[in-house]
């Protein structure tokens, strides 16, 4: 249970967030706004047989601005601000007054929503012109399939055939990977959507860190299993039905910190999907206890290739941080085949607000770092890397692909298609699209059916533009692209970036 | 190799520890219930790469002895055998462990039963750091942690269920238990020491009881196992003061956060 004001018999003085504008005109009074809200923001005032709402209660989720029947609802931003102010913005001022009435961690849901500078946005990508023909993915072949896991340094040929033990890879038929989404941070729906997308795309979902649902089992070819601090749902079974074991060890939207999943959310199916008692607090600990050294992480890396004999790659995903290109080299050291960096724009079912909107770096800067390091290691074939993030769309993909990943986590991105419109409550368990709740009457506002269909929408429509981008580029196969910077070039960008991100400025 | 029927017995001598466990797989695959490894020297995941070898119940009557020193996560992940080691063990023994039984003769390093959630281990000497992290039960799985000697610090550490009972039998009379900062952030299972603690060495959230008739008659249930394993006396052992831990709240972070 969280801290409120009212539980010290403190009126909280915040001002609302939101306004509810009912225009009562087109209000017939039939309730769905009623019965959509699980905020309790509107009610019927029986004694005038009218439709009510308490705007102070609102989140913002616009689930009943966008079922009204009429188009009666609006929900605005409230117009009664705090005074405004350079320094000091309504936000500051509101989570100062949340904990002055509380003394708690300010929490928050989904990724960090400030502006920091989104480097995507800096980057733009090339085309060929005259000497170098562009190519049409409508009438010519157009490469998107790519392979991850470990690339040998070298293979032996014996008498024309091949003689070395090839390390096991993933073809995956386009560079999107549905990233860590937790069953008990989202539904049950939301996950059966993701593995069937992963199934009809020929790409991967990744259940995170609460288990693998039995019924979810017949998805496990397209199924990236994890191994967090917690363990939890871990055991020989469930390493061995999946593609590929990824190690968490941290989460761009909360470097270096742990999760709670609170007992309100272990039902019964989540505590046996994670294997603990109903109720109860699912705690997984900041640091996996048996990883404190480059050297305990190769242990868990060959203790999960021994656990599943050697038939599975093993990721690895941390949070980008400042020095993420030496810990990526030791992560290959280690043995990692996939190593996976999280930007600090990546989302979250839970952060305290502090950690998430300060702590970490742009994915741009860690992937580019990364890729170099790698390279200049002349390790860069030992593993393949995915960078998530704050990957919003199809050139987004295209320009982590160009600054050296592999491919993409997407996870904010594929929760947008299936409904969610990023109200940032998802810890409360209330989420009214049904997408980050328990409440069997929330979820299933998912339709698991429809989900898949819009998730396998969204991600062949960014797979139709990523050909005609490549095409323009005259690039026929994304595997050439891959660290291909000279298809980038960079604006509003100081000397250093470019030269971090490894791109020359525009016009150069 | 040798392998007769049920039996069979690998020189572990000069064996990379893929090499010996891929060899303790074909053994294994090809019907062998009691394997003998000698010459153990530091090897790891012994026990680990078991899956699917054979059925349940073949791996559930499977016993590994290992003569020597095995290496760090022993047993990492087992459910089913039952590892036996004359000799002493290091880091990380039944990690994330599901069933089956670990027997020590001797001495476990660090993060013993790390994240175990069933299964028991037997510890004839003392334990290092961190013994019992987070480990948790579920339904019919309760892990099992029996130390005869005592342990290094944050034993049962984030514990969220489960067992470690703790003996202390080599201590001198009143010479508290080694550890420090006992079930840090513990939320679940219960830890039992016999002897005494020095004082301030609890972490917080942390209640100490005494132990009811149940409890007793538990602990006396895994004593006398520890009793029968390594040849001591179980009514002597028993014949002493236990203390119990369990944590004071389910949910320590309950009152964390705001919004």
């Amino acid at each position: 249970m969280p801290r409120k004001a009212s539980d010290f018999g403190i009126r909280s003085n915040r001002l609302p967030e939101y306004a509810v504008d009912r225009d009562y005109e087109l209000c017939i009074g039939c309730g769905v706004c009623i019965r959509q809200c699980s905020f309790d923001v509107h009610y019927l005032d029986e004694d005038h047989d009218t439709v009510r709402s308490r705007s102070e209660l609102c989140v913002g989720c616009h689930r009943c601005s966008a079922l009204c029947p009429t188009r009666a609802l609006a929900i605005k931003p409230n117009p009664a601000q705090y005074r405004a102010h350079g320094s000091w913005s309504g936000e500051h001022v509101k989570d100062i007054n949340l904990q002055a009435e509380t003394g708690g961690v300010v929490l928050t849901g989904s990724g960090n929503d400030k502006r920091a500078p989104v480097y995507w946005d800096n980057l733009l990508i090339n085309a060929s012109q005259v000497t170098n023909p562009s190519i049409d993915p409508l009438r010519e072949p157009m490469e998107l399939r790519t392979h991850l896991g470990a690339r040998l340094d070298a293979v032996n040929i014996q008498a024309g055939s091949l003689d070395s033990r090839l390390p096991p890879t993933i073809p995956i038929s386009t560079p999107i990977v549905f990233s860590a989404l937790s069953y008990g941070a989202v539904s049950f729906q939301v996950q059966l959507a993701l593995a069937q997308a992963a199934q009809e795309l020929g790409t991967l979902w990744n259940t995170g860190e609460g288990g693998f649902h039995p019924r979810l089992r017949e998805y496990g070819s397209n199924t990236i299993v994890q191994v967090a601090s917690g363990r939890f749902g871990v055991d020989l079974d469930y390493l061995n039905s999946a593609r590929m074991v990824e190690i968490k060890i941290g989460q761009g939207a909360k470097p270096g910190i742990g999760g709670h999943l609170a007992g309100e959310k272990v039902s019964k199916d989540v505590s046996a999907t994670r294997m603990i008692p109903e109720g109860t607090d699912a705690i997984s600990p900041a640091p996996q206890h048996d990883i404190y050294s480059i050297e305990d992480l190769r242990m868990l890396v060959f203790a999960l290739k021994e656990a599943t004999n050697y038939k599975v790659p093993v990721s690895v995903k941390i949070a980008a941080v400042h020095n993420a290109p030496a810990i990526a080299s030791g992560m290959v050291r280690a043995g990692a085949d996939v190593i996976a960096i999280d930007g600090f724009r990546g989302g979250t079912g839970a952060a305290p607000k502090v950690i998430r909107d300060n702590v970490g770096l742009p994915i741009e800067f860690a992937l580019a770092a990364v890729d170099q390091r790698l390279r200049d290691e002349g390790i860069r074939n030992r593993v393949s890397i995915i960078a998530g993030g704050g990957v919003r769309n199809a050139a987004d993909v295209v320009k982590a692909i160009a600054l050296g990943a592999d491919a993409v986590y997407v996870g904010t991105a594929a929760l947008i298609a299936i409904g969610c419109t990023l109200c940032q409550k998802c810890y409360s368990g209330k989420c009214n699209w049904g997408i980050a709740t328990q409440d069997p009457y929330l979820a299933k506002r998912v339709n698991p059916d429809i989900a898949r269909r819009r998730l396998v929408n969204l991600v062949k429509g960014w797979s139709h533009e990523i050909k005609e981008m490549l095409g323009g580029m005259g690039i026929n196969a994304i595997e050439s692209l891959r660290s291909n910077r000279s298809q980038l070039r960079g604006i509003g960008l100081t000397a250093e970036e470019l030269s971090i991100l490894g791109v020359k400025p525009a016009g150069g | 190799m040798c392998t007769t029927g049920l039996f069979a017995e690998i020189d572990a001598l000069g064996l990379s520890y893929s090499e010996l466990n891929q060899r303790v797989r074909i053994a294994v695959e090809s019907g062998a219930r009691r394997l003998v490894l000698r010459n153990v020297a530091g090897q790891r995941y012994i026990g680990t790469n078991l899956y699917g070898c054979a059925d349940r119940q073949g791996l559930s009557g499977l016993l590994l002895e290992i003569h020597g020193t095995p290496g760090n996560d022993l047993g990492a992940f087992l459910d089913g055998p039952t590892i036996v080691v004359y000799g002493n063990a290091m880091d990380g023994t039944g990690n994330t462990m599901t069933s089956g039984r670990i027997v020590i003769h001797g001495r476990a390093g660090d993060i013993t039963g790390l994240s175990a959630r069933g299964g028991e281990i037997f510890v004839r000497d003392s334990v290092g750091y961190r013994t019992g992290v987070h480990m948790k039960q579920y339904q019919g799985n309760r892990p099992v942690i029996v130390i005869g000697g005592t342990s290094q610090d944050f034993l049962g550490e984030y514990m969220a269920g489960g067992i470690i009972i703790l003996l202390g039998l080599h201590l001198k009379a009143n010479e508290p238990h080694a550890c420090n900062r006992l079930c840090s952030g513990m939320h679940g299972g219960a830890v039992f020491v016999r002897g005494t603690l020095r004082h301030g060495s609890l972490g917080h959230g942390v209640s100490v009881q005494p132990l009811n008739a149940d409890d007793r008659q538990l602990v006396a249930v895994y004593v006398s196992r520890y009793a029968e394993l390594f040849g001591a006396d179980a009514d002597s052992i028993m014949n002493a003061s236990f203390t119990k831990l369990v944590p004071a709240t389910g949910r320590p972070y309950k009152q964390l956060y705001a919004y």
